[in-house]
């Protein structure tokens, strides 16, 4: 299933949803839509090979959680198309971007835009950090690190029943203080596991600010390809980088590329709230609608009539 | 005398999972420790190596799971869920992944001491929601444990006994069942693992005494069948005492307590156990005496239940299994 939009416009439509849905709720991740949405756009726009969904288009709601009393359940992941031998798979390891990964799976027609409206509303599976059962999603990964390591197992399984599709796995930078991160690139080393690919938000920020205040990682890029990875850095807001990147060898290796990006990337006033980016709450109405005013202006819309 | 089996995990497993393509045997570095040396070498195609990195392990046996297959994890039970408990919830317990966590060395089965000895573990594993609990007692429960954990619809956590085994029962083990190893109507005795072995050596000491006991042996923790246990209860005139190799919260002390307290049954419960402490390094029949995990412990427990002394010496009690501690498969062995 391919989408008929150029990528740039799905990453501009990507930032106009956040933007419309932070200002009407007072708040959210904005600044995951500044870096992440060329990354996301690319992946579902372009490089992902994903059937039709399988879900519907409006989200249904909360329907409970795994257990034997519950053999209905499902998780989100049919919004990406059937599980099958084919097709990619995508991990969205830091599920804190749920709200930018929603926005991309209407932007590439995957999901109606009431399911946004859903957004971290109760009994809704449209969680605010994306769960299993939410759209998009088909593992858990709010705890941050876990990603890498479950699509290589994935992948090892796949690799083994011959399997053609790729396990895709969107990262952040912040991921990489967790030692699980390098447990698993050294285990796909080891193993052979080629058919892992990741793309790494590296916005160099994380929920307390910038990282290099809160646990400097110093130069990921020698740390993955010392690990046994192959590792590309790119401007994350290039896509022409990004279909460059992906054609990098990397047989009998994971590839990672590191997407750097701009935190503040198409929403400038954003550096106001630097270093505490991670969720931009507005402090004021005075606040709220400078933001709306200037964002606006930046993504080429009109401010949003909020009823204020 | 006790008959005693060499290795039984490792010849069980072999013919369990060999041939067998959805089945795969993961080990954390200790493989010739959990008795998978043999199959590594054999069957290559089914092993999978992840080294000293039991988080990534977890979330990979997740993978794995979520492709299909049915990882069985090999490491000390310690390792599977003190660190990587995170990985065990989020990837595994959580998903309901179809695999299956053989913790060796249970409890006080090993000298390493605190850092090697799962003295929580069916605590912690009882509170996990979607998981299942077996443990072993004697060599014919590890001869049976994979065909009773792979029969899981989710994740399994298996307390596995290595080396050298006593046998002690000739049935397999039947998921959710629990064995009934003497009618008596004085007293219920209920243990699991190593302490059944302890407990059977017990029981007859206490018959000559003229009390009667009637003894359960529990390898189905979780789920549990409460009925049973209290139509058990509601046999016997005096009370209930349990012993574990186990810290006494959370165990299958505990599972009594729970059952008796839900179903408002008024009778005396003697925990036996780990009361509340970590063991340190040391041979098995050293720290089940220390700890007071033994036959003499039982006894002591019994008599305090009952309020009386029974005039039981260790002399009375069943000889003591002397294990060889110069074999290659000794207990000890790390």
């Amino acid at each position: 299933m391919r989408n008929e939009r150029q990528t740039d416009d799905v990453a501009l439509g990507i930032r106009r949803r956040v933007f419309e849905h932070a200002i009407r709720n007072n708040g959210g991740y904005l600044s995951q839509a500044c870096s992440a949405a060329e990354q996301l756009a690319w992946l579902y726009n372009e490089e992902l090979k994903l059937g039709a969904p399988t879900l519907p288009m409006i989200p249904k709601p909360f329907e409970g959680v795994p257990s034997q009393d519950n053999p209905d359940y499902h998780t989100g992941a049919g919004y990406n198309g059937p599980a099958t031998p084919h097709h990619d798979r995508l991990f969205i390891a830091p599920a804190h971007y749920a709200l930018v990964a929603y926005a991309t799976l209407i932007e590439v027609g995957r999901m109606a835009p009431e399911g946004l409206e859903m957004f971290n509303q109760d009994g809704s599976s449209v969680e605010m950090i994306g769960a299993e059962h939410s759209p998009g999603m088909e593992v858990h990964n709010g705890t941050l690190g876990i990603g890498l390591s479950t699509a290589s197992g994935l992948a090892y399984g796949r690799r083994l029943r011959g399997e053609t599709g790729r396990t895709w796995v969107f990262m952040s930078d912040g991921e990489v203080q967790e030692g699980q991160t390098w447990e698993a690139v050294q285990a796909c080393a080891h193993h052979g596991i080629d058919t892992v690919l990741a793309i790494m938000d590296v916005n160099d920020q994380q929920c307390d600010g910038a990282m290099s205040s809160v646990m400097d990682v110093g130069d990921i890029r020698t740390k993955f390809l010392n690990f046994g990875a192959s590792c590309v850095e790119i401007d994350g807001h290039d896509l022409s980088a990004m279909r460059d990147a992906v054609q990098e060898p990397h047989a009998g290796k994971p590839l990672i590329i590191l997407a750097r990006t701009n935190p503040f990337h198409s929403m400038s006033i954003l550096e106001e709230r630097f270093p505490r980016l991670h969720y931009v709450r507005f402090k004021s109405e005075d606040e709220r609608a400078r933001f709306n005013t200037s964002i606006a202006a930046d993504l080429g819309v009109d401010p949003v009539d909020y009823g204020h | 005398m006790v008959e005693m089996v060499n290795r039984p995990y490792a010849k069980a497993f072999e013919t369990f999972a060999a041939g067998n393509p959805d089945i795969l045997c993961l080990s954390a570095d200790l493989t010739s420790s959990c008795e998978i040396d043999g199959f590594r070498d054999r069957h290559p195609d089914q092993f999978l190596s992840l080294g000293m990195a039991e988080q990534n392990m977890m979330s990979f046996a997740g993978g794995l799971g979520l492709a299909g297959f049915r990882p069985f994890i090999h490491t000390f039970g310690v390792f599977m869920y003190r660190r990587p408990y995170d990985q065990l919830m989020a990837s595994i317990a959580y998903p309901r992944r179809k695999v299956r966590l053989m913790g060796f060395l249970p409890g006080v089965t090993t000298p390493g001491g605190m850092t090697h000895q799962s003295i929580e573990d069916i605590s912690v594993m009882r509170s996990i929601p979607n998981m299942t609990i077996l443990e072993t007692g004697d060599a014919t429960e590890v001869e049976s444990i994979c065909e009773a954990a792979d029969s899981i619809d989710g994740p399994v956590w298996c307390r596995v006994l290595r080396g050298s085994v006593p046998r002690l029962f000739d049935t397999p083990i039947k998921v959710g069942d629990m064995r009934e190893l003497s009618t008596g109507d004085d007293i219920l005795v209920v243990t699991s693992g190593i302490c059944t072995e302890e407990a059977m050596r017990a029981r007859a000491a206490f018959t000559k005494a003229g009390l009667a006991i009637r003894h359960l042996h529990l390898h189905t923790i979780k789920p549990f069948d409460a009925q049973q246990l209290l139509d058990h209860i509601g046999s016997v005139r005096h009370g209930v005492v349990t012993l574990e190799n186990h810290v006494t919260e959370g165990g299958i002390g505990s599972l009594v307590a729970e059952t008796m307290a839900d179903a408002g049954v008024g009778k005396k419960l003697v925990r036996l156990g780990l009361k509340d402490t970590y063991a340190h390094g040391g041979s098995r029949p050293y720290l089940m005496r220390y700890y007071g995990l033994d036959a003499l412990a039982l006894v002591r427990g019994i008599e305090k239940l009952m309020g009386q002394e029974f005039d039981i010496s260790e002399d009375d009690l069943a000889v003591a299994r002397v294990d060889d501690v110069h074999s290659l498969v000794k207990a000890e062995a790390l």
